[in-house]
């Protein structure tokens, strides 16, 4: 099947097979590594984008269902070389330490921050409920998203990072049109 | 992993969809938001011909007055119930069991209908559809018909949709002013309930006006404690009032056992639940 999917921005076309899972697509079709697969349960949560503005599981989409969507994964969260806040706040306050959970920690972070511009730390914990870290015992990760709570224009979540149409491109390395 | 191969359809209305089904034959399979079905496919513990895609049929999505009752598209996400007004003002228990279910991630794609179509016996939307007598609109081949939810569930895994039915929405009586609680038992890194308690009820000065109770896996099918209900109704809600109700909790159920929990101690967290959810929902 044929598809489009905006991902951080650039237009990608590409002949998919129907079964493809859109954490797939991401990965071995348009080199978008940023974003992993840590189970086969839809349990961790590593494999965390925004799919129109909202987080959601890429192992738990097919590529199919993304069709003429919007995907934003960490990638595309840096703007003219800056770190994101969030991801800016996670290196502050030592939140990783192999780093396989963080793309999805901070893309779910995003995503709570936007329903919640000033949560405390339970609903930091919450709000995380659905990415499993094993290393950092979480302690840092829910500072970390107080501190960039701190340091973040309220709204400033899923939305915010949509581009707009004109500086959209259309065909992307990686797309097969 | 990945799911063995299928033939992709996404219908734009449910006329076709019910089509689509009813060419594919019995190994075709419905896809609402994929939280069940897509980790199910990438064990390969289900490996269907065709997988025929809800998510494009608009009249599927969002919720409506409709007079008596609340109707709830059955493509709903649990996100959408979660904030909606209508479910809050008439249906709270509703809402209630949907913060619990599952993270943000799966809230954002799982729908209402599909948890009603797979009919997990642990999942926390059974019971709460149960003990709000909720009505479900399903179409086939002969039309559209209405199926309670008490006929609905049929046993582990299994309702009464026929492998072409598409259940459509989902009709809820309002129950508008009961106050409600639902009472959860998880491990903290599987949100799915061990035991989990539906209670919503309606206070008439001190006094429990009505009551109804549903039970999420205390067996094969959500079921009512309709002895707790009759025990609680025309009473002060104190104390000892709730605690002698809940005490009937268990009555008349056969759980199933599994690595978490046998039939005694399931019967006894039904029991501490109940207690728990009534008094929760009495304080607001
Ligand atoms: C990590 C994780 C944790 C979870 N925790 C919980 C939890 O704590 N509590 C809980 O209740 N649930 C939980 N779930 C399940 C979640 O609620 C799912 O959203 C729900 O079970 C299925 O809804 P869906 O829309 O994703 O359906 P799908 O996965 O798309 O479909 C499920 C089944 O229903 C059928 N179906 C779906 N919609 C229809 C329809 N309209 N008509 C006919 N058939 C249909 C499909 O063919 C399929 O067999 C969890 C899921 C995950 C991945
Ligand atoms: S890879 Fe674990 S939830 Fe997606
Ligand atoms: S930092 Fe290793 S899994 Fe979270």
């Amino acid at each position: 099947m044929r598809i489009t999917v905006t991902v951080d921005g650039t237009g990608y076309t590409d002949e998919v097979e129907p079964r493809t899972l859109l954490v797939h697509h991401l990965r071995e079709k348009l080199g978008k590594t940023g974003t992993v697969v840590g189970c086969d349960t839809s349990n961790c949560g590593a494999c965390t984008v925004h799919l129109n503005g909202q987080s959601v599981k890429s192992c738990s989409v097919l590529a199919v269902q993304a069709d003429g969507c919007e995907v934003t994964t960490v990638e595309g969260l840096a703007r003219d070389g800056q770190l994101h806040p969030v991801q800016q706040a996670f290196r502050d306050n030592h939140a990783l330490q192999c780093g396989f959970c963080t793309p999805g920690m901070i893309m779910q972070s995003i995503d709570l921050l936007a329903d919640n511009p000033d949560p405390d730390e339970e609903a930091v914990r919450e709000g995380l409920e659905g990415n499993l870290c094993r290393c950092t015992g979480y302690q840092n990760i829910v500072r970390a998203v107080r501190d960039a709570a701190g340091h973040m224009r309220p709204g400033a979540g899923p939305e915010a990072e949509q581009v707009s149409d004109a500086e959209r491109t259309t065909t992307g390395v990686g797309g097969d049109a | 992993m990945i799911p063995a191969p299928f033939d992709y359809v996404a219908p734009s209305t449910v006329d076709e969809a019910v089509r689509a089904l009813a060419d594919a034959g019995e190994d075709a399979k419905v896809l609402a938001g994929g939280q069940s079905l897509l980790p199910v496919l990438r064990m390969r513990l289900a490996a269907p011909t065709t997988v025929v895609d809800l998510g494009k049929i608009g009249e599927l999505k969002g919720v409506r007055d409709e007079g008596d009752a609340v109707v709830i598209g059955a493509m709903t996400t649990h996100y959408d119930v979660q904030r909606d007004p209508l479910v809050h003002d008439h249906a709270l228990l509703l809402a209630r069991a949907t913060d619990t279910v599952a993270d943000p991630q799966v809230r954002h794609r799982g729908t209402f209908g599909g948890s009603l179509a797979h009919a997990d016996p642990a999942g926390d939307l059974l019971a709460p559809a149960l003990a709000l007598d909720a009505e479900m609109v399903v179409q086939g081949t002969g039309g559209r018909r209405t199926v309670s939810a008490a006929e609905f569930f049929q046993d582990f895994f299994t309702t009464s949709l026929a492998p072409e039915d598409i259940l459509v929405e989902v009709r809820v009586p309002k129950h508008t002013g009961w106050s409600a609680h639902y009472e959860k038992f998880n491990r903290v890194a599987q949100a799915w309930s061990m035991v989990a308690v539906a209670a919503t009820v309606r206070a008439e000065g001190g006094t429990i006006a009505e009551a109804r109770i549903g039970l999420t896996n205390m067996a094969s099918i959500p079921v009512r404690a309709t002895a707790v209900e009759q025990a609680l109704v025309g009473r002060s809600a104190d104390a000892e009032t709730i605690r002698a109700a809940a005490e009937h909790a268990a009555e008349g159920t056969s759980p199933t056992v599994d690595g978490n929990a046998d039939v005694e101690y399931r019967q006894h967290l039904a029991k501490v639940l109940t207690g728990r959810a009534v008094e929760s929902a009495m304080a607001g």
